[in-house]
């Protein structure tokens, strides 16, 4: 594939198409795709190798929005057409937008399975925890008791936690951030990008028709620093506005527990350091929840393996170099033919 | 091995012009190994053949019981056939259960050769036997040659260190070798992927070919009841040309190949397990050198949504299935075909609805390849009509769906894909050419911008600089690809995915008649697997100088343009279906023809007599 290198550096809104937006007006994916706009124009990815893929939902209207090839699918199965796309060129660069409705219920087997595989996509969960394209039905990730057009007397099911899934499903690289984080989401986007193989990033949404404020006791930014952690590989896992406060193990040694730097005799040296290579780690920070917790954001897990892409090139590569192919005529007449001749 | 395996010399031998054996046994006898590689020695001697698996849904149900019976006929002549034929003239019953289920179709004097080691008083009960039918008189109307197969083949193998577990598995070669003397074939081709498939373990090779040579030293040295004789199936005088055995299985996937040749496209397949359809994938998964990715998704709908992202990037999407399977599929197939991009659906027919009879055949599916769908989504439709018919089938589905930039579902049935014909090998370079071009120009492009002939939109891939855009299941505007909610603009676009379908007509050769007059008292229309069975039964009805034609389609959607035409000049038209009426309805829909449909939904192909009586009673009385 011919990449043509660009005359000029692309700037954030050349990644931008020039189809109207249609979200509703404050609605947290303006801010996600100004977030990816800024990340891809950091990376310099060519728009011609940039495909954005995404099932149904206000999310998945995101390809329309990008000036590189796009498409815009069907409910939860973004991370198939993916997979097939990826495995059929894997010269190309593809994300994958998805809602959390999209991703985890209708869709939700082919989220597991892209992540088990280890698929090389960068797999964006916008979660804002309803259904907006529908007007407002709870979703998987919706909390206990959340009033809706389908659950009127609060919802009566537990969500789930989507970082959470992944680990189980053995993801290689999760990370979590949130809308109106600008300065945060690119560097996150980018790592997600550096990593080869299945990249799932959670990015919380603020749906400001349906579920508007859902999130605020830990985003709004009097409270984001006391109520979310920004974890980072090789740093001890402190946050709070006064910047003493830690994640630490559990005194019984089985889990972890947040702590107060200078009380009950706790210094720096009793706070864990994030290590994104431990998954057990990975584990209880993807599972911290309000109030009991901070939210973790940043890069929870990131160890990479093979990408299934890769292997299946390779194995493909592997077979053509062992058998030759040869013509079809010879093809159709390998193993046991016979011949009649003419008068027999 | 040093014994002479070639096959007897002709001298006594007493020449047939057509057999039909049934090998019937417990599903773990090894009965379909035992039919296949009759089949091929059959093959190689140069007969015509045609043959029929039938096996239960169970890998290995209970022993001895009648729900475990798995049974492999082969009809072969020394003429042209085009069936498994429809009554045995031997039935090889391996135990009890295999002679309860198999006895009603031998004709009266037919011959059953029985493993009496087998016909243990457990084993009769458990066929629902209430005495020893070799004792009541139950097979008094039959020639019997009842033998100690068990304890034969542990003689036979006594020398070559297997334990008596292994020694009893190989009786099925040991009835295999009794077989190949009776009909005169040649054992080396047994021999030889015997040697093949047990390399890594020498001991078992030699226990199965001693097997096998006992069987036939058997029939050569003990004397057989009356009636029993050696016999002789000259070779069929057929085509000079290269030939082999093919099953539908192994024709489709070789035709897609081809098709992605001449289409200029590497293939990915995008499926799932399901039985009869997982063959297919297991086949392409043994052609990666020809450019052929496969992926076994989590699911039906990853499976075809994969070969649409797959179709996008620029491959062959293709993905296969049966009934139940294509039905998941049906709202993704709806996204190709709204995003106008090609797909090839391959569906191997079974029993249904639902779960249904997984492992019989059907084809009432029809329906579903032709409407199944939300919206208005109409889509070209391809059937073969026999094993080798796949090949070609296959490489038509390709050549539409890439010429078309469309979904086109391709119709074959469990029996089409379990089957072996002798085929005539084609040569591949003499089918023309039909390479994709993509879009490179961005000038003046938009998405779906369409050829103004076929009215197929352009393809452009993604890496393909300057020509970025977005597709996906919204509406788009006719004149710019935009998202459009405009209702004049759907109704536009609508009609255009059908002109597009209905244009194929202009693209497919003009219907043709199979036997018979272009003109007469009756038509039989079919399509698919029925081939044989019609072709053959329409055939006997000419020869006594009926007036019936045999007319058999391979495009169900679009209909070839000559159809009406070709219709209207017969008085009647009637249309055999192994379903409970679908192309008659299509038929009847199009043309306002006053088609009567035949049912048979047994699970089982129609059997040339049935169809030639109801021909029969239709232009006689």
């Amino acid at each position: 594939m011919n990449v043509e290198t660009p005359v000029e550096a692309l700037k954030p809104n050349d990644y931008a198409s020039d189809q109207e937006v249609r979200w509703c007006p404050g609605c947290g994916d303006y801010a996600i795709i100004k977030g990816v706009h800024r990340t891809l124009a950091e990376l310099q990815i060519p728009l011609e190798k940039l495909v954005f893929f995404s099932g149904i939902g206000c999310a998945a209207r995101f390809p329309y929005y990008m000036a590189s090839y796009g498409f815009h699918t069907i409910h939860g199965r973004a991370p198939a057409l993916a997979t097939g796309a990826k495995l059929a060129n894997p010269d190309l660069d593809i994300w994958v937008v998805m809602g959390d409705g999209d991703a985890l219920s209708i869709g939700g087997n082919h989220t597991m399975h892209a992540i088990r595989r280890n698929v090389d996509l960068n797999l964006l969960l916008f979660n804002n925890e309803i259904y907006g394209l529908t007007k407002g039905q709870y979703s998987p990730t919706s909390q206990l008791g959340t009033r809706s057009p389908s659950t009127p007397q609060g919802s009566i099911d537990a969500p789930l936690t989507p970082l959470s899934l992944a680990l189980g499903a053995n993801a290689r690289f999760v990370a979590r951030t949130f809308d109106t984080n600008q300065k945060h989401m690119p560097g996150v986007l980018k790592a997600a990008h550096a990593h080869k193989g299945a990249s799932l990033v959670e990015i919380i949404q603020n749906c400001i028709v349906y579920n508007d404020g859902a999130f605020d006791g830990w985003t709004d930014k009097k409270v984001v620093s006391d109520n979310s952690i920004m974890v980072e590989h090789g740093k001890p896992l402190i946050f709070g506005a006064d910047e003493n406060k830690g994640i630490a193990m559990a005194e019984d040694g089985f889990g972890i527990r947040v702590v107060t730097i200078g009380e009950d005799g706790i210094t720096e040296d009793d706070v864990l350091v994030h290590d994104e290579q431990n998954k057990m780690l990975a584990m209880m920070l993807a599972d911290m929840k309000q109030p009991e917790f901070p939210v973790a954001l940043g890069v929870l897990f990131n160890n990479p393996a093979k990408a299934y892409d890769e292997a299946v090139h390779e194995q493909l590569a592997e077979v053509k170099e062992k058998t030759p192919a040869g013509t079809v005529n010879e093809m159709l007449r390998k193993g046991r033919t016979w011949t009649v001749s003419e008068g027999a | 091995m040093a014994t002479n395996v070639a096959s007897s010399g002709d001298g006594n031998r007493k020449a047939l012009d057509s057999v039909v054996i049934r090998f019937a046994g417990d599903s773990g006898d090894g009965m379909q190994l035992t039919g296949t590689q009759f089949t091929q020695s059959t093959a190689l001697m140069g007969n015509d053949l045609a043959t029929f698996p039938d096996f239960p849904a169970e890998i290995r149900a209970p022993a001895g019981t009648t729900f475990g019976v798995s049974a492999f006929q082969i009809n072969f002549a020394s003429y042209d056939i085009q069936t498994p034929g429809d009554d045995p003239d031997v039935l090889v019953a391996m135990n009890p259960a295999a002679l309860k289920v198999h006895l009603k179709d031998v004709p009266k004097g037919g011959t059953i050769i029985l493993n009496v080691d087998a016909f243990t008083d457990r084993n009769i009960a458990r066929a629902g036997y209430e005495e020893n039918p070799l004792e009541d008189g139950t097979l008094d109307n039959h020639v019997v040659i009842a033998i100690e197969i068990n304890k034969l083949t542990n003689a036979a193998v006594a020398e070559c260190d297997v334990t008596s577990k292994e020694a009893t598995r190989c009786k099925n070669f040991w009835a295999l070798g009794l077989m190949c003397w009776m009909y005169n074939r040649d054992r080396q081709p047994t021999v030889d992927w015997v040697n093949q498939r047990f390399g890594k373990l020498p001991n078992i090779a030699a226990a199965n070919i001693a097997a096998l040579n006992a069987g036939h030293a058997y029939g050569e040295t003990v004397e057989l009841p009356s009636g029993v004789e050696a016999y002789l199936v000259p070779k069929a005088d057929v085509q000079p040309g290269t030939y082999r055995a093919v099953t539908g299985t192994e024709a489709v996937a070789w035709g897609l190949v081809a098709g992605a040749k001449k289409a200029g496209l590497e293939i990915f397949l995008g499926s799932y397990p399901i039985t009869p359809a997982s063959a297919l994938l297991h086949t392409l998964t043994g052609l990666k050198q020809y450019g052929v990715t496969t992926f076994q998704a989590e699911d039906e709908i990853a499976a075809v949504c994969s070969a649409i992202g797959a179709a996008y990037a620029g491959s062959l999407g293709i993905t296969s299935s049966s009934g139940p399977g294509i039905a998941l599929k049906t709202e993704a197939i709806g996204l190709a075909l709204v995003t106008e991009l090609p797909l090839v659906v391959v569906n191997v027919q079974r029993g249904g609805p639902s779960t249904g009879l997984p492992t019989k055949t059907e084809q009432s599916d029809l329906f579903q390849a032709v409407y199944g769908r939300n919206a208005d989504t109409p889509l070209p439709v391809v059937a073969s009509r026999t094993a080798g018919d796949c090949f070609e089938t296959a490489i038509e589905a390709v050549r539409l769906a890439t010429k078309y930039m469309t979904p086109v579902i391709l119709l074959t049935d469990g029996f089409l894909a379990n089957s072996a014909e002798p085929w005539e090998i084609p040569d591949a370079d003499a089918i023309a050419d039909f390479p994709v071009k993509f879009r490179t120009d961005p000038e003046g492009f938009h998405p779906y911008l369409r050829d103004e002939k076929t009215l197929a939109r352009n393809w452009a891939i993604p890496g393909t600089p300057g020509l970025m855009h977005r597709i996906g299941g919204i509406e788009k505007d006719y004149d710019s690809g935009h998202i459009s909610y405009d209702s004049d603009n759907h109704h536009r676009m609508t009609k255009v995915r059908a002109a597009k379908i209905d244009g194929i007509a202009d693209d497919i050769p003009a219907q043709d008649v199979a036997t018979g007059e272009h003109r007469g008292e009756l038509a039989v229309v079919g399509w698919g697997s029925t081939f044989g069975a019609i072709n053959q039964a329409v055939g006997r009805c000419v020869k006594d100088g009926l007036s019936v034609s045999h007319i058999h389609l391979r495009h169900i959607h679009p209909f070839p343009k000559n159809l009406d035409d070709l219709l209207s000049g017969f008085e009647k038209v009637m249309v055999p279906e192994m379903n409970n009426g679908q192309l008659v309805h299509v038929l009847r829909d199009k043309f306002l023809v006053d088609a009567e449909s035949i049912t048979q939904i047994t699970g089982q192909p129609f059997k040339v007599s049935t169809l030639e009586r109801e021909i029969r009673s239709r232009v006689e009385g």
